[in-house]
């Protein structure tokens, strides 16, 4: 690794470290405006975990996870998938119609329904793509509507579909059969969710499309530049359809985990709200695997710590909702601050680095 | 990111915009009244305009234009406001917690107040610190989303009535109440005489339990309009949303306008929460706001981004709703009828202007809904729901042409940036 | 400070006849002097035209005098009196208005709000406003309808807005910038006409600019401007284009010049009849026809905005023309992509380097890839190859003298002269045919100028046709083997080189020479 990357990547750790630190001040503003207990509260907050805890914010994790990849992928082109919420819900609930009517044995349902959430996903999110290139339709508008149709349409869908269960008003899917069924991971006396290994799987698929292969280029350099893009050959159109599928068809696999390792059906009560997690969390890890793993582990850790806040201090745990989304913006500032001080770091070390003085100077330029 | 609006304008040439007669608003609403007692001696659905309905659908209709009024003032001057759902929550609140402490009036200015303290984030992480709009307008539905939950465990808890879901009951505001009136109007709807049986009880609807919130909301929407349109004031300010620079370069303090605008934004977004929670319920509760704020901006974009437009997209927007929510799918399933009628009149008119293929396309929807009217007796609830959304996917599909949003909108300006 | 570099003009004017004095201007970027002891002297009543080459400092000054930007160091005199003027405000309180080169003007609002926007304390905006809108178009003749919406005005009708908005706030110093660059003839005719109107009436005009006829016919007196500060005051009766045109490049600059003939006759590029309608109905390409050969450098000539960059964008597959065939060595481009051409051996060194030829954020090595996405070394078989892409990189910095620590350094770091000698030899990477290049110096220093050219001509003895498109006549001149002079989407004559000087071009350029 050269000089100018470790650099790079030192100010990046220092930019999420600063953008925490400043969101860790004003949590603690909020508090004591509040005239709630600061100490306590961060002292439960950054206790340690036990087991069964670490199990749960690893599960939550994998699922933040999937949904900041999907956001980070049309983020690298650009674009505003802020549509996932919705693109996870109809892919769910179409999986956990797929699973339930076991049309194939076993695994291989697993499978099938796994691609239809994939595809549904990416379809939803498509229309946004589609609307995009071809009528010039701001996909931030266009997937906050279909957000909302996704909500109406997947209630109307679970009532026509749905099985009363015995004794309960709550609606759902038919049951997945246990053998399509993802079962867990041993993780001490506790289980974490086998998609795990899908997920990283698909961190792994992320980071080598987008920086290993021509497509993964072209879509970045059609993020940092339409205009360059275009002049190197870049069909930007296609581009727009091909991201916001590939944000869809990942966005298709957030509900997976919880549906095919813990819930196995798809109801009423289905977590919601992920995508929009997915945003935030897809900013705090810049957009990489890496990044946004560990900002999916931060999310998940601090929604476990916070649970029994309650109990113990006497403070409603959604202080922590406070805290993430004033990361959001803590994040975006001190990126932009960490960015412009290290192009004039960068530019300072180009300038010294030149054998020989030369009347040319570094050209500013203006954002 | 580069938020640069809701459309991109792909070639289009600019079209002569046609102003409308004085009279238009007074000619559409009688137009719309007509359709509708048609439609109710056609299809037999009764409740499409009774008192009921129109007073349902006024408390409906607010929400969704005060929420457009905020969007309204922040995308003139340059501001993509999706955070307004997040200053609508804020504004619940307010009004729950001030309401039940220190009486009604104490309720909206508490909505509005905390509906601003959205707005002042905003402006700052967008005016101050330059980030992008709809990273800060999401950041801001999150933060409001777990503050008010939070103050509400803070606040309400223990308090009778309340609890951390909801607060306890505010204080009514006070409503025009014309009793004689009233009963007037009350005996010709009894009449049932077609066309001035509607009329009397959209009248007897304004003149009985009618809240002073409505009638300052309406007002708010011409007070926007004129200080928007007719004073410098609203000149400058409009100016930074078309073109920042050229502000500037005329001594405008363009950031000063913009902040200026953001938090009026948001004090209108405030008041839409105070007036769910006061007029449409009558306490604080959680996730009272339903996406309303979503509806405010959709509404907008659909009226084109000026103020009658905008009362004719909550207009259709808040009925949709009603309807749903009323009668159930019986009226609904007779405005399917209308508008295929509609969509029959649109394909003609379409084809006279030489464009064929828009013509066979809504000729084609018109038949489907045709079909589909005779077909079913009944409209899922789910799919008035999603009526707005629909409608304005749709408009920003085929008609976006047609809509001119504020030129510099979603764009992050920089002091100095003239010349 | 006080004492001026160079003399004012012979008979220095008295004092009181001054309306604007500038001593001493000077403004710095971080790393670029951008002026530098400016001294200049504008009389009442008088247009004062300033001249100097692209980058020469001129719109600085300009922001500086119209507050935009405050200057490093030296006064502003305004009527006499010492003023400091911190933002547009001031200026206009102090009587400058100005005219930018990109209007300053909200398509989306009538005439008149853009006039009285930030004047409304004037005569409010309503009709007052109006009626002394038209009192002052109809003073200066100046024909605004206050009602339209600016989106409907061609650019001659928005320039006399701009005018009148200066005017409206009752200026006696009327600035504007290079305002007859999207002008045609007839609009530059009018807006002299109602230059000479603005004189007539007492008021001072700075006109800047660097077309050297328009400002000999209009000026009063011209002031030179040359890397950032005054050389020279001259009345235009004394002095000819040529002694300006010394003037502004001065002697130091090196200056092309072209070799024995390398012209072959194999055709490489062969378009013909290439057209391109646009929204407003004047074609932007009207059946355009040229061949390049093997070996050979044909010019395009023509003031800017005359089909220039849509002939690039066409025969780069970056817009679809309407009608027309373009072959490259004989194989048909008409329906291909832009990286099928590119493939083909198109190599583009674009107008604008940082949007359409860079990622400013990305490190060298991934420039290296851009345009050659599909391309050993850097790119095999849909994947990409880091290794190679950096070497390749580090051959390019080594053998086009590209000044940078490394090829992980992101391309923003670099010196605009550097950037454009990685493009150079990134474009020059692929084996071209055929090399465009677009305004290939244009904003480099002197040192990488001079290198750009050596590179050109080497591409030319290589034996690649090169279609270059350039603002800079004496670059033309110095390397085409041919000159094509473009007008309003057409080519309308063809040069030799050899036997042109840059007044001929410029008057062809501009029409002139369409009535003999």
């Amino acid at each position: 690794m050269t000089k100018a990357r470790l650099t790079r990547l030192g100010l990046g750790v220092a930019s999420a470290v600063l953008a925490l630190l400043a969101a860790f001040a004003i949590t603690s503003l909020v508090l004591i405006a509040a005239g709630d207990p600061v100490g306590e509260v961060w002292g439960q907050l950054l206790s340690w975990p036990e087991q069964r805890n670490w199990a749960n914010i690893i599960n939550n994790a994998t699922v933040l996870f999937l949904s900041g990849l999907a956001v980070a992928v049309s983020f690298r082109m650009n674009l505003f998938n802020i549509g996932v919420d919705g693109q996870y819900r109809v892919a769910a609930f179409t999986a956990a119609v797929v699973a339930g009517e076991a049309w194939l044995p076993g695994y291989l349902n697993t499978a099938l329904a796994i691609l239809c959430a994939m595809a549904v996903g990416a379809i939803w999110a498509g229309i946004a793509g589609v609307l995009r290139a071809t009528r010039g339709v701001s996909e931030v508008i266009s997937t906050i509507m279909l957000n909302a149709i996704a909500t109406s349409l997947v209630a109307y869908l679970l009532r026509k579909a749905a099985v009363r269960e015995e004794g309960s008003n709550a609606l759902g899917t038919k049951e997945i059969p246990e053998g399509s069924r993802i079962g867990g991971l041993p993780f001490g006396d506790f289980e974490i969710y086998g998609f795990i290994i899908m997920a990283a799987a698909f961190g792994f698929a992320f980071w080598f499309v987008l920086n290993r292969t021509r497509f993964g280029f072209d879509l970045r350099a059609t993020g940092q530049s339409t205009t360059a893009a275009v002049a190197s050959g870049v069909s930007v159109k296609k581009m727009t359809v091909a991201a916001m599928m590939i944000s869809g068809a990942i966005a298709g696999l957030v509900g997976l985990p919880i549906l095919f390792g813990d819930a196995y059906t798809y109801g009423s009560t289905f977590q919601s709200g992920l995508g929009f997690a997915g945003i935030a969390i897809a900013l705090l890890g810049r957009n990489n695997p890496i990044g946004i793993a560990l900002g999916a582990l931060l999310f998940a850790y601090l929604d476990e710590q916070s649970n029994p806040l309650q109990i113990l201090v006497g403070v409603s745990p959604d202080i922590v909702a406070i805290t993430q989304g004033v990361i959001v913006l803590t994040v975006v500032i001190s990126y932009e601050l960490v960015r412009r001080y290290g192009v004039r770091l960068e530019q300072r070390e180009v300038a010294r680095a030149l054998a020989t003085p030369s009347t040319d100077q570094p050209e500013e330029v203006s954002a | 990111m580069t938020t640069s609006g809701y459309t991109e304008s792909i070639a289009a040439a600019p079209r002569a915009r046609r102003k409308l007669p004085r009279w238009w608003f007074a000619a559409a609403l009688f137009g719309l009244l007509l359709g509708l007692s048609l439609l109710e001696q056609v299809t037999g659905a009764d409740d499409l305009v009774s008192r009921g309905t129109v007073a349902a659908t006024l408390i409906a209709v607010v929400p969704i234009m005060l929420a457009g009024l905020g969007g309204l003032w922040s995308e003139r001057a340059g501001v993509v406001n999706i955070g307004l759902e997040g200053m609508m929550i804020l504004g619940t609140w307010g009004a729950g917690y001030f309401g039940y402490h220190y009486g009604a009036w104490a309720g909206v200015a508490g909505a509005i107040v905390m509906g601003m303290l959205g707005g002042l984030v905003h402006a700052i992480a967008t005016v101050v610190f330059g980030v992008d709009h709809i990273i800060s307008g999401v950041a801001i539905n999150i933060i409001a989303l777990g503050a008010v939950q939070y103050l509400a465990s803070l606040t309400f808890v223990g308090l009778p009535g309340g609890g951390q879901t909801q607060s306890p009951k505010i204080e009514d505001v006070p409503s025009i109440n014309i009793t004689f009136l009233g009963d007037f109007f009350g005996d010709i709807v009894d009449k049932n005489i077609f066309f001035v049986s509607q009329t009397a009880a959209v009248a007897q609807a304004l003149v009985t339990n009618l809240s002073w919130l409505v009638v300052i909301s309406m007002l708010l929407l011409v007070v926007t309009w004129f200080v928007l349109w007719r004073t410098s004031f609203g000149l400058r300010l409009r100016s930074c949303g078309e073109s920042p620079s050229a502000a500037e370069s005329l001594g405008v303090h363009v950031l000063r306008y913009k902040f200026a605008a953001v938090l009026i934004s948001g004090g209108l977004a405030g008041l839409a929460g105070g007036f769910l929670a006061m007029v449409a319920s009558s306490n604080y509760r959680d996730g009272q706001t339903g996406g309303r704020g979503y509806i405010g901006l959709a509404a907008m974009i659909f009226g084109n981004w000026r103020p009658g437009g905008l009362l004719a997209g909550s207009g259709l927007f808040g009925y949709s709703e009603t309807l749903g929510l009323r009668a159930g799918g019986d009226s609904v399933h007779a405005l399917l009828l209308a508008i295929a009628v509609l969509a029959i009149a649109a394909a003609v008119w379409q084809a006279r202007q030489q464009q064929q293929r828009a013509a066979i396309i809504t000729g084609v929807v018109a038949v489907a809904l045709g079909v589909l009217y005779f077909a079913i007796d009944e409209v899922p609830s789910d799919f008035s729901t999603m009526t707005p959304y629909v409608v304005t996917l749709l408009v920003l599909a085929f008609a976006s042409q047609r809509l001119r949003m504020p030129a510099a909108d979603g764009q992050i300006y920089r002091k100095g940036s003239a010349g | 400070m006080s004492t001026p570099a160079t003399p004012v003009a012979e008979t220095a004017p008295a004092t009181a006849e001054i309306a604007v004095r500038l001593r001493g201007i000077g403004k710095r970027f971080p790393g670029v002097i951008a002026n530098d002891d400016i001294n200049i002297d504008v009389r009442r009543g008088t247009i004062h035209a300033i001249v100097g080459e692209n980058g020469a400092g001129k719109s600085t000054l300009m922001k500086i005098l119209y507050g935009v930007q405050p200057p490093d160091s030296g006064t502003i005199e305004i009527n006499g009196a010492e003023v400091s003027l911190h933002s547009p405000a001031d200026a206009i309180k102090s009587g400058v208005g100005m005219v930018f080169q990109h209007f300053m003007l909200a398509d989306n609002l009538t005439v008149l709000e853009n006039v009285v926007l930030g004047a409304e304390r004037l005569h409010g905006i309503g009709a007052k406003a109006r009626a002394e809108v038209l009192r002052i178009s109809d003073a200066y003749n100046l024909g605004i309808e206050p009602d339209r919406l600016v989106e409907a005005l061609g650019v001659g009708a928005r320039q006399r807005v701009e005018i009148l908005k200066v005017l409206y706030r009752g200026a006696r110093i009327v600035i504007l910038d290079e305002p007859t660059a999207v002008l045609v003839p007839q609009e530059v005719d009018e807006l002299f006409g109602n230059l000479r109107e603005l004189k007539a009436e007492g008021l001072s005009v700075i006109f800047i600019s660097h077309k050297l006829d328009e400002v000999l016919s209009v000026a009063d007196e011209i002031t030179v401007i040359r890397r950032g500060t005054t050389v020279k005051t001259v009345e235009p009766q004394g002095v000819s284009a040529r002694q300006l045109a010394e003037l502004m490049v001065g002697s130091e600059l090196p200056s092309p010049s072209t070799e024995a003939s390398t012209v072959t006759d194999e055709v490489l590029l062969s378009v013909s009849g290439l057209s391109l309608p646009s929204d407003e109905g004047r074609p932007l390409l009207d059946d355009v026809s040229f061949q390049i050969h093997r070996g050979e450098i044909l010019g395009i000539a023509g003031v800017e905005g005359n089909g220039q960059a849509e002939l690039v964008e066409s025969i780069m597959g970056m817009r679809a023309a309407s009608s027309g065939r373009i072959e490259l060595a004989g194989a048909d481009l008409s329906h291909l992509s832009t990286r099928e051409r590119r493939e083909g051996g198109i190599g583009y060194i674009p107008e604008d380097r940082h949007r359409h030829g860079l990622l400013l954020e990305s490190p060298l090595w991934e420039n290296r890839i851009l345009g050659h996405q599909s391309r050993p070394p850097s790119v095999n078989h849909g994947l990409i190859d880091k290794r190679a892409a950096r070497k390749d990189t580090a051959r390019i910095i080594e053998a086009y003298d590209v000044r940078t620590p490394g090829p992980d350094v992101l391309a923003r770091a670099l010196s605009g002269g550097n950037q454009q000698k990685l493009i150079v030899g990134r474009e020059m990477s692929g084996e071209p045919v055929l090399l465009i290049a677009a305004h290939p110096t244009r904003g480099v220093d002197v040192g990488a100028q001079a290198a750009i050219w050596r590179h050109i001509k080497d591409a030319r003895r290589n034996g690649l046709a090169v279609l270059l498109i350039s603002a800079d006549l004496d670059e033309l001149i110095g390397l085409s083997d041919r000159i094509e002079v473009i007008l309003r989407g057409r080519f309308v004559g063809t040069f030799d080189p050899e036997d042109v000087t840059p007044e001929r071009l410029g008057s062809a350029m501009t029409g002139a020479g369409e009535d003999k």
